[in-house]
């Protein structure tokens, strides 16, 4: 598989802190991320909090997505068994350029010059539109916040809420720059936004002949698919076109209709705060007289097996993309979703995208460390995936399979200095000496690189006369550790 | 019950004003307290850095200094949770050691812990007048699940006036290597961190984290608030006349 090839539109990305650099120095993008997860999370926690038994169903959604991730195997099978059995094709794709060929192949036999989609991850991740738009097929984006993300010509920034870098004065000027048919007199209310938006896509849904969507849920047992929507411009994409494609994660599946029962209680709350979303569509094959006629399932890999090969890493795959993370998140609310150069941003990007693209690009490479470890985003995620820990484990990755070489130097210097100790005391006794030269009135306004990166905000607190060691030796009659070290411990040698 | 005070390389390097006051405080409720000079550092910022191998040693190192003790005390909630979540992960694959780390690694408390949960008391017969708000350091919070226990001993602090900090559950941005390797998101989530504790008015800001203090406090000078930065532990250490 060609590593560049998982995720087309995200080729050539800067490393997160170039990125970052320019979104915090942005201070409309600050204010309107700030107002937008502000407000998300503060009503997440509130419904939340209405369920008693949240973290039983919280660790039932973990155990059921590890079993099936465990046990994918039989599932897939499964449920392609019972896709087909329902009137459904199923078709399987390795990565993002065979999903993407099978797609427009379906379409160009369908004879469709355009297609309407259903909000959809996975075909983000694959770069589905570009793939058609080069084989003459027009995308047509039709949840809300993806059509001003598409006018816009830009990419998503978040997962739920793909335009929530934008407000909605920036949205009035978009629509009334690029939408043919915006009313006269448009104005920034948003009432009026999406009632301009409604208008502009009713001919499209009334007018299409292919619909392409994800799936937040598989259902093997019974071959059904599940979409969970507020808008319900997907509900017309899932039923009025002749044709419809899914484009779905093979991690998706789940085993039984019950499942559902756990899944559809967390997602709403972890994503939008509602109690219940206003749409759910669910289908299983075709129907006569009722849907689409004809209905494609495309499984896609895209990393997906790969991932499940590391026992730390694997949990990502348990993600039902809800977007809690990214709200609580304080490194999203201000480097913005476009610095993770991926269609999954925040915490669950971080950890996703490298283990679905590897570590190769810059961007991917600096990922797992675009964190404080603050570990927000594992106290609310709905199943229980421990971020955290999935982003110290990348980092002992990235370390092994490149590692800075002056960077590895540091780390192994100071190593050696504080495994011991010996040189612990020593190198406090220097620290303690420079503070003549170094500190001044206990602060220390300039470092050289890479520490000026400190002390270009931030004053470093200057060494003690005295560190607490030599305090207690001097006064407590212990002996400080002096003397000659182990035999055979240098810097070089790390155990 | 016999007492290991793990200092931690940062403090005691940097904030040895916090060891003492950890001695003081342990002693003054009647404790002895040991300080076992073999200690060093935890291997946190190597292990979150991605150094598993220089960080090994480390972990090596802690269980042997720490063997004997009963209880083992820290003035960092984010060295103990280290000790006690990312020592077994070090120590994985190698059946000695991965027994001393299970023996040693439970008896790691943070202080504010320690005191409320082990020793059970919360009026520590401090006296600190001043206005003071308390930042919950992440670790502490999400991995060490202190709750409010620097909280109820604050509020036994005589003359001690407490002041709500708007937004406290959020992340300074100091995360180690991070407010190096990202400095910019670093200073941005500091700059909000600083902004609300002037709104709370206070002269003293406390946490249960040198690093995250010296992170904030960093700002706090920068920025000539004129708002201190005090790790919790000195604050309950202070007494009437000292």
């Amino acid at each position: 598989m060609n590593p560049n090839g998982t995720m087309p539109t995200y080729l050539g990305m800067p490393a997160f802190p170039d990125a970052a650099r320019a979104a915090v120095a942005d201070s409309q993008l600050r204010r309107n991320l700030t107002h937008a997860t502000t407000a998300i999370r503060t009503k997440r926690a509130r419904a939340v909090a209405e369920l008693g038994d949240w973290e039983d169903l919280r660790q039932a959604a973990k155990a059921i997505k590890d079993h099936v991730l465990a046990n994918l195997g039989t599932y897939l099978p499964r449920l392609e068994e019972n896709v087909t059995r329902a009137g459904g094709h199923v078709h399987w794709a390795r990565d993002a350029a065979e999903a993407n060929a099978i797609v427009a192949d379906l379409v160009a036999k369908a004879g469709a010059g355009s297609v309407v989609k259903v909000k959809s991850m996975a075909t983000q991740e694959t770069g589905l539109n570009s793939a058609l738009a080069a084989r003459g097929i027009t995308a047509i984006e039709t949840d809300l916040a993806e059509l001003i993300v598409q006018l816009g010509d830009d990419l998503p920034s978040h997962i739920l809420v793909p335009a929530i870098h934008r407000n909605r004065a920036e949205i009035g000027e978009l629509f009334r720059r690029t939408m043919p048919d915006a009313p006269a007199g448009l104005t920034d209310e948003p009432a009026r936004l999406a009632a301009a938006a409604r208008a502009h896509l009713r001919s499209e849904f009334l007018s299409a002949t292919v619909g392409i969507s994800g799936a937040n849920f598989a259902v093997a047992d019974t071959g059904s698919l599940v979409v969970v929507e507020s808008e319900g411009n997907g509900r017309m994409c899932l039923t009025l076109p002749r044709t419809l494609i899914s484009v779905v994660g093979v991690e998706k599946v789940l085993p039984s209709w019950r499942d559902l029962e756990v899944f559809l209680a967390l997602l709403p709350r972890s994503s939008t705060a509602e109690r219940m979303n206003p749409y759910t569509t669910i289908w299983s094959g075709v129907t006569p007289g009722d849907g689409p006629e004809s209905f494609h399932l495309v499984l896609l890999d895209n990393g997906r097996t790969a991932t499940l090969a590391d026992s730390v890493g694997r949990q990502a795959l348990r993600c039902i993309r809800c977007s809690a993370c990214l709200n609580v998140c304080p490194v999203y609310e201000r480097a913005g979703g476009h610095a993770y150069g991926s269609p999954y941003p925040g915490p669950i990007g971080a950890i996703l995208s490298p283990q679905l693209r590897g570590f190769s690009s810059p961007v991917d490479a600096s990922l797992p460390f675009a964190s404080s470890l603050c570990g927000a985003c594992y106290e609310v995620c709905p199943v229980a995936i421990n971020i955290p820990e999935v982003l110290v484990h990348l980092r002992a990755k990235a370390v092994e399979s490149q590692g800075h070489y002056s960077e590895r130097s540091v780390f192994k210097l100071s190593g050696y200095v504080l495994r011991s100790p010996r040189r612990l005391a020593a190198a406090q006794r220097a620290a303690s000496f420079s503070r003549y030269v170094v500190g001044r009135k206990g602060r220390i306004r300039r470092l050289p690189p890479p520490l000026s990166a400190w002390t270009d905000t931030r004053d470093a607190p200057a060494p003690p006369p005295e560190s607490f060691r030599a305090w207690w030796a001097r006064t407590r009659g212990g002996a400080e550790l002096r003397g000659r070290r182990p035999a055979g411990d240098s810097p070089g040698t790390s155990e | 019950m016999r007492i290991g005070l793990f200092v931690t390389c940062l403090t005691d390097t940097l904030f040895p004003d916090t060891g003492k006051a950890v001695v003081t405080l342990l002693e003054r409720l009647g404790h002895r307290v040991e300080f076992p000079m073999a200690q060093s550092c935890c291997g946190q910022m190597h292990f979150n850095s991605g150094y598993r191998r220089e960080a090994q040693p480390m972990a090596r190192g802690f269980a042997a200094a720490f063997a004997a003790y009963e209880a083992i005390v820290t003035p960092s909630a984010s060295c103990a949770a280290m000790v006690r979540e990312y020592h077994p992960v070090l120590a994985s694959g190698d059946a000695g050691f991965a027994r001393e780390v299970a023996e040693v690694a439970p008896r790691v408390h943070d202080l504010a812990t320690f005191l409320t949960s082990v020793l059970g008391v919360t009026d520590v017969g401090a006296y600190f007048p001043h206005r003071v708000t308390y930042h919950p350091t992440c670790h502490s919070l999400r991995m060490m699940h202190v709750g409010d226990a620097p909280l109820r001993l604050l509020r036994e602090v005589r003359g001690l006036e407490l002041a709500d900090l708007p937004d406290a559950e959020t992340c300074c941005g100091f995360g180690g290597t991070f407010a190096v390797k990202n400095a910019d998101v670093s200073a941005a989530m500091c700059a909000d961190k600083v902004a609300a504790i002037r709104a709370s008015r206070a002269e003293v800001v406390c946490a249960g984290d040198n690093s995250c203090l010296m992170h904030i406090g960093g700002a706090l000078s920068r920025m000539r608030t004129g708002v201190r930065t005090m790790h919790l532990a000195e604050i309950l250490a202070s007494a009437e006349g000292r």
